[in-house]
């Protein structure tokens, strides 16, 4: 067995009422890494962070821990800690004896106690904060109780429920490089759930996509946002443009009537796949030039560049450049070998 | 498997409760068609209970006093209640405060208090000549007895409300061209009538239903709980337990009815808000 | 908005309405409670309650016992409404005040044929060979009747604090290491402390007051202070001086009641201030 292993999932089959909510799924964490669960609202990935944390039991299939199966074993007898969306602190406690409430259930003696848990708020960045009340602190400052109040009692994994998702954006991305360092400065494994795309390629070293109960693709960020397996990925991921195409031969596909050199192989002659380029991967070159040609409908811009939606043959396609052109125009589009990503049609 | 336990737990928990509450009532109604006029035995079917029940000129005349009487303090009281409301948003934080906790004083002090501190100032009035050779006591002791007892709840009802409303509501209705007393009556009261109605009813109910306040102030008159009282003291007859039968019919239709038309409304704003997100 | 002075008006009725009879009669019983048939001051109506000691201790006594008993009956009743489906809620909530909308004269009543000699408690005894007990006219009796008729105006201060404490925080107690008894002493109870003390205070006061619990289900030998209260103005020992001074010692026991639940309430304000 994997010696880096600290959590594995056998085959977890969840049911809501009847609903199937966890379609046998398995997954292995490793020891010390930062694991993201991202998906759309309902696609099960809250459920499996809860199935980890014990607040659920699922009706079939097993939770190992260190691997031991832990499957029906309560939360109060794990050895993780949950970290809640709208952070679930104790409004009859102050922030000393919400971060204190672990170490007191386990009986840990006043002067072992008290250092700990000061020592944990200052890490967190709440030096001076024990005595207030949970009504006096903002957003980000509950959160970052919420977070020592888990991290105080040392668990092996740290589960976290979309934590980011109540504070506002400047806050947000503040936090996502703290709970990063965090992450690596305690060296404990981090299993974090969010909806959010940009957030999950932020901060893991592993995402897990996961829609309608079913693991879609494990990967690195890199691997998820440049290689995505299937249209949805593609979608959730970042925005895309996706049209129908024919795998001529090995390295060259067929799509919008030119023929593209690739590096995809191992397809069928003209098997019929659907083609994925990013829209910052289009390049925009003189007509005559381009192996494509559109006319572009509008243009927006956007900061750090324009979006625009050209029409090519009927389809619109997205397109982000850092030079504008202007609507009505007519433009060429060339799209290099490494920017187009095949995917087949069966996993759609 | 555990929680699965524990749920079944939970659930005979609550059946047991259900059942201490509504055991007692079951069997008072089972026994108001027994032919018998034992309470123990069941000796067999008979509607003869209710038949006696509304040939009963005491209750008859008991339960005609307590609906006038009901409807008559309930639409004076919410009368009364609604202005005040209005008049005590418009006073300073301070005087509110004051306002709210006499208020609160017939909600806290016990029901038996507030009927003989209202008996003696009764009582008083009658030594100085009030109500002649008759005396005081009577409908009108009754009927002021009754709006006293009630008449705060408008305010805790209602003053939330109308506090939450939103005060641009009442500018924008004058901004669209309302006068001050337009916006009150077109734009204000539509929004508070859904609590002044809930408030009129809950008064129509705790008026029928009491019986302490009434008890004291009530003269020589009977409602219907004083009605029934005295029925539990004489030799106890089956009609009481036909007029419980029909009491708790009668709540429970009205209960379930203003339930349905709940739900129903529920379903219906569901429904439309699911078409038009459809289409949008 | 709406905040004309002459808006305030509107309240002038209600006012003089609460001050005539709301004020002025709580003003009349103590008067009455201080004074004699003749008028004069005295203290004597006052010293005289001490005679009627043994009931106020066991009006005191019988209420407490009712109201504690509504609270450990009513504690998992408040919480497991308050973690069902808000659908589901709203029928339970509907099914458990359903009961509080029947006469609580008819109410009582029922358990009075239920506890009876013969009544039918004692013929299902029978069946077992155990009875016939003597349950009617016992204080027990008159401790069922109370906790019967006042046990929903304990749940629902309960259910409706408990709806206020999220799933989150029970299972953010479980995750941090509390077992079920834990979670209960450490998270459930404090944070239930506000309908604690209201439901102690809404089943203690009319417990205490009550007469027609006492009468129907106690017979003669367990009077309390309404008992006596109703004696005084409209029963065979006619004296409205010496009920007012009863009034006003049933009062004042209310009164600390009530402070000593608010102080229960304001503990808890501490820890979140």
């Amino acid at each position: 067995m994997d010696e880096s292993l600290i959590v594995s999932l056998k085959d977890i089959v969840v049911d809501f009422d009847g609903e199937r909510v966890l379609n046998g799924l398995s997954l292995d964490i490793h020891d010390k890494e930062f694991v993201t669960f991202l998906g759309p609202s309902g696609c099960g990935k809250t459920t499996t962070l809860r199935v980890i944390a014990g607040f659920i039991t699922p009706q079939s299939g097993s939770v190992l821990f260190d691997g031991k199966d832990i499957t029906g074993l309560p939360p109060y007898k794990r050895q993780v800690n949950t970290v809640f969306q709208k952070y679930a602190l104790f409004p009859h406690l102050n922030v000393f004896e919400n971060v204190a409430f672990g170490l007191r259930l386990k009986k840990m003696p006043e002067e072992q106690l008290r250092p700990k848990v000061l020592e944990m708020l200052e890490i967190v960045g709440l030096k001076g904060f024990e005595r207030r009340g949970i009504h006096q602190l903002s957003g980000g400052q509950q959160q970052r109780v919420a977070i020592a109040r888990s991290l105080v009692n040392q668990p092996r994994v740290l589960l976290l429920d979309e934590p980011l998702g109540a504070l506002d954006l400047k806050l947000r991305k503040e936090m996502q490089l703290e709970l990063k360092r965090l992450q690596r400065e305690l060296n404990i494994t981090f299993v974090y759930v969010t909806h959010d795309q940009e957030e999950a390629l932020t901060m893991s070293d592993t995402v897990v996509v996961m829609n309608k109960g079913n693991i879609q693709q494990i990967g690195s960020p890199q691997d998820i946002y440049n290689e995505p397996q299937n249209a949805f990925i593609a979608n959730f991921i970042g925005d895309s443009n996706i049209v129908d195409g024919i795998m001529v031969k090995d390295f060259l596909v067929s799509f919008c009537g030119h023929d593209f050199s690739c590096v995809d192989r191992g397809f069928a002659y003209n098997e019929p796949v659907q083609v994925v380029v990013r829209p910052e991967d289009v390049a925009i070159v003189p007509p005559s030039t381009g192996m494509l040609t559109g006319l572009v409908r509008d243009v927006i811009f956007k900061g750090v560049h324009f979006e625009m939606h050209v029409d090519v043959e009927g389809k619109e396609w997205l397109i982000h450049s850092t030079q504008a052109s202007q609507p009505g125009e007519i433009i060429g589009m060339n799209i290099g070998p490494d920017e187009i990503h095949i995917m087949s049609r069966e996993g759609v | 498997m555990k929680t699965q336990h524990k749920r079944l737990l939970q659930r005979a928990y609550i059946v047991m409760i259900f059942g201490f509450m509504y055991l007692p009532i079951a069997v008072l109604i089972a026994y108001s068609f027994n032919e018998n006029k034992s309470r123990t035995v069941f000796s067999g079917f008979t509607l003869g209970w209710y038949k006696s029940l509304f040939q009963n000129e005491m209750i008859l005349s008991a339960l005609g006093l307590s609906l006038v009487l009901a409807l008559v303090s309930s639409v004076l009281a919410t009368v009364l209640g609604t202005l005040a409301t209005i008049g005590i948003n418009s006073m300073s934080r301070r005087t509110q405060l004051i306002v709210n906790n006499i208020s609160y004083v017939p909600v806290v002090t016990p029901e038996i208090i507030t009927g003989v501190s209202l008996m003696l100032l009764f009582v008083l009035l009658q030594q100085a000549g009030a109500g002649g050779e008759v005396g005081i006591f009577g409908w009108v002791t009754l009927l002021i007895a009754h709006i006293t007892f009630n008449v705060p709840y408008v305010i805790f009802n209602v003053g939330p409300k109308l506090r939450q409303l939103d005060p641009s509501l009442y500018n924008a209705a004058l901004d669209l061209g309302c006068t001050p007393r337009q916006a009150f009556f077109k734009v204000i009261l539509p929004q508070l009538t859904p609590a002044i109605l809930s408030a009129f009813l809950i008064y129509l109910t705790y008026s029928i239903d009491d019986f302490m306040i009434s008890y004291f102030n009530c003269g020589t008159m009977q409602t219907l709980p004083i009605a029934i009282y005295s029925m539990t003291r004489k030799k106890v007859s089956p009609e009481i337990n036909a007029l419980s039968a029909i009491m708790f019919l009668v709540i429970l239709t009205i209960i379930l009815v203003s339930n349905h038309m709940d739900s129903r409304a529920y379903r219906r704003n569901q429904a439309a808000i699911r078409k038009s997100a459809a289409e949008a | 908005m709406l905040r004309s002075k002459t808006s305030r008006w509107a309240a002038a009725p209600y006012l003089l309405w609460m001050a005539i009879f709301i004020v002025v009669p709580l003003f009349i019983v103590i008067w009455y409670a201080l004074t004699d048939a003749s008028g004069a001051f005295t203290l004597q109506n006052l010293a005289e309650i001490g005679r009627y000691s043994s009931v106020f201790a066991r009006s005191l006594l019988l209420a407490a016992e009712a109201t504690v008993i509504c609270l450990v009956l009513g504690f998992p009743v408040g919480y497991f409404l308050s973690r069902l489906r808000a659908n589901k809620q709203h029928i339970m909530l509907m099914l458990i005040m359903l009961p509080m909308w029947m006469n609580f004269l008819l109410r009582t009543y029922a358990w009075m044929t239920l506890l009876e000699k013969n009544g039918l408690i004692n013929k299902l005894l029978g069946l077992f060979g155990i009875g016939p007990l003597n349950m009617i006219n016992t204080a027990g009796a008159v401790v069922l009747g109370m906790v019967y008729n006042y046990l929903p105006y304990m749940i629902l201060p309960l259910y409706t604090a408990m709806t206020k404490i999220d799933d989150s925080i029970i299972e953010a107690a479980q995750d941090l290491g509390c077992n079920t008894f834990r979670t209960l002493t450490r998270v459930l109870i404090p944070l239930a402390k506000p309908g604690i003390a209201t439901g102690i205070t809404m089943v203690f006061v009319p417990a205490v007051s009550t007469f027609i619990i006492s009468r129907m289900l106690g017979g003669g030998s367990n009077l309390l202070i309404g008992d006596l209260i109703e004696l005084q103005f409209l029963g065979n020992s006619y004296n409205l001086n010496l009920g007012s001074a009863m009034s006003l010692a049933l009062m004042v026991i209310v009164l600390l009641c009530m402070s000593f639940t608010s102080s229960f309430d304001e503990e808890e304000m501490e820890g979140v201030m």
